[in-house]
């Protein structure tokens, strides 16, 4: 006999968590209702400060969902059979984000309601309609390159399809680096680094999303994923953890070395308040440090360990984007090199911002969207990783 | 033709003649509402020669001029518009201090432009870089992308706007050189408002145009030069 009262309170969860989710992105709704009949004003966003706490979520989403491709592409361009078990899950997550992310994006805007505008006016020199065709590109690649994995007559089309995906998001994370990179005159932005870095940093804040989300479907499912596979995504999370600080690191290094950017980089680094707390506290410390500890000290790496340094991982991505997005532009732009300057719009100060709490709700709005995606189709489809007995590769 | 129908080519005559008294004044309208009809000419590169020699520090008489002109607030919040500012510049090394306005510098390749996704931001033939309010989406990248800080965002819903100027919550606006006002042959509003005749506007195209023989004569500079955007601003005495 089966246990059902075990199975119909789990199922009661399942639609209290849905509904948790819908109510946090109906917040998210609230939010862009606010700002669609009071303005940008009700935000803490200024004239100074152009992007606010809505482009931390969005990007950190954005980024993740390019990133968490990698367990995919390790499967279907490399061959690996752990990865290839898991690169439905990965898709799955990947097109939740990105929606999740894109949401936030377009409802931030000032006129949302204008968003095909962009479809019929495009600005081919401009790095933000190549990313509409990028993110609308990747969405419909892992859409079907999910089809050549769940549908049995597709998968012949499989590893084409892995391999597409491959490349684009590539492309599309360097296409999001691109946005601060082609900005020539601010201090903070303005490098050809940017890209790879936006790249190795999608690496280990994807991973990191999927490790915390295998974590919750196994516990769901009442199932122990096999030591040797967590041993072995959790040492690729170190590595990407690793690659990402090596990246964040040289960006800094060779903003110190040259003269015209140490202002900047001591207000980020040492005077600027929030934001160097935020970096080596949040950034460093916890985004980084901790969970190297955490994934390499001896005895430690254990489930447990494993999730709570993908959970810090996440919590810094959206520490270093913070300081990354919002010190970037707090930092006074240069306009008279050489020069102290003052004026009424701010010029020469350090601009202050106070994110309201409409940003949050829709930043978490955006949250929700990929929860509410993942979690629907989690329940309806079959995402489990199944893995083979005995692991070839 | 046997099958000739003279009825329905009354009807049609009366349909089209009905059409055309229907449309006729709304073309009209749509004629005058676009001023005037030859396009704004390539030959011409409307520019400002500003000599910070003879800007006042304190006086804003040329912000308040063009807050007027375009109706905008003279709000100095973080949030409010501001399209034309006086800067207050102290030489680091030396110590000298100068005042001037610091407006959108209508560069000849303007980041605004490039990075705009719906070509909202674009230059006029004529050198004036505008935003189109119609097709900005309010994404705010130009604001990011403008090395001199000149771009603003409508935070707020807008009231007594005035009808030439058109402006809208939601979307980014500049300066726009007194766009209406050159169109009409007239100069811009903070140059005819300087009371030391800082400002000097005009065709640097033209070689015989006085902003032209006065760049000629003296030494003038580009704002961040080093971006190389060749701006339609110059400043004397910087």
């Amino acid at each position: 006999m089966v246990d059902l009262s075990a199975l119909r309170s789990k199922n009661r969860l399942y639609y209290v968590l849905l509904a948790a989710g819908g109510l946090v992105a109906l917040g998210g709704m609230y939010a862009v209702h606010m700002m669609e009949s009071h303005g940008h004003i009700i935000s803490g966003m200024n004239n100074q400060i152009v992007w606010g706490i809505p482009h931390v979520f969005a990007i950190f989403l954005i980024v993740a969902a390019s990133g968490v491709l990698n367990v995919a592409s390790i499967g279907s361009v490399f061959g690996k059979a752990v990865y290839k078990a898991r690169a439905p899950l990965a898709s799955l997550l990947s097109v939740a984000m990105l929606s999740g992310g894109l949401a936030v994006l377009m409802l931030d805007l000032g006129r949302p309601d204008r968003i095909m505008v962009a479809a019929t006016n495009y600005n081919i020199t401009s790095v933000f309609a190549w990313n509409i065709v990028l993110y609308s590109g990747m969405f419909s690649l892992v859409v079907i390159y999910l089809w050549t994995m769940m549908e049995r007559r597709m998968n012949p089309f499989n590893k084409a399809a892995g391999l597409a995906v491959f490349v684009w998001r590539f492309v599309l994370t360097t296409g999001t680096g691109l946005i601060f990179a082609f900005l020539t005159a601010r201090q903070a932005y303005g490098s050809a680094l940017l890209p790879p870095m936006f790249i190795v940093l999608s690496f280990a804040w994807g991973l990191a999303v999927f490790h915390v989300v295998q974590r919750v479907i196994y516990a769901w499912n009442e199932k122990s994923l096999d030591p040797a596979i967590q041993q072995r995504t959790r040492n690729l999370l170190g590595v990407f953890v690793i690659g990402s600080l090596y990246m964040v690191a040289t960006y800094h290094m060779t903003n110190l070395y040259f003269a015209h950017k140490s202002g900047f980089e001591n207000f980020i680094l040492v005077s600027g308040g929030i934001y160097p707390n935020l970096f080596w506290w949040g950034y460093i410390v916890l985004g980084n440090l901790l969970p190297l500890l955490l994934i390499y000290t001896p005895g430690l790496g254990k489930t447990k360990c494993v999730v709570a340094a993908s959970s810090l991982v996440i919590l810094g991505a959206f520490a270093l984007l913070y300081v990354f997005i919002i010190g970037g532009q707090a930092y006074p732009l240069n306009i008279f090199p050489g020069y102290e300057v003052s004026s009424s719009f701010g010029d020469g100060q350090i601009a202050s911002y106070q994110p309201s709490l409409y940003e949050f709700l829709l930043g978490f709005g955006g949250l929700a969207i990929a929860f509410i995606i993942t979690t629907v189709s989690v329940r309806v489809l079959n995402f489990m990783p199944q893995d083979k007995p005995y692991i070839a590769d | 033709m046997s099958d000739l129908n003279p009825q329905r080519r009354s009807f049609l005559k009366t349909t089209l003649g009905a059409a055309a008294v229907a449309i006729a004044p709304g073309m009209l309208l749509i004629d005058m509402a676009h001023g005037k009809a030859e396009a704004a000419s390539g030959k011409v590169r409307w520019g400002m020669l500003i000599d910070t020699a003879q800007c006042k520090e304190g006086c804003t008489d040329c912000v308040n001029a063009c807050n007027k002109e375009n109706g905008l607030s003279g709000g100095t919040k973080a949030t409010d518009p501001q399209w034309i500012r006086k800067i207050a510049i102290k030489d680091v090394s030396t110590g000298r201090v100068q005042s001037l306005p610091m407006m959108c510098q209508h560069c000849e390749q303007p980041p605004c432009v490039d990075v705009c996704p719906t070509q909202a931001s674009f230059k006029r033939a004529d050198g004036i870089v505008l935003v189109d309010r119609h097709r900005c989406i309010g994404c705010r990248y130009c604001m990011m992308a403008c090395p001199y800080k000149a771009r603003s965002f409508v935070h707020e819903p807008l009231e007594n706007q005035n009808p030439d100027v058109p402006r809208g919550k939601g979307t980014v606006e500049a300066c726009n050189l007194c766009v209406g006002r050159i169109d009409n042959g007239q100069t811009t509003a903070c140059a005819e408002a300087c009371p030391n005749k800082a400002i000097l506007f005009g065709d640097l195209n033209d070689m015989n145009s006085e902003i032209a023989i006065k760049i000629r004569s003296v030494a003038s500079a580009q704002v961040r030069a080093d971006l190389q955007l060749n701006t339609g601003i110059r400043y004397q005495g910087l």
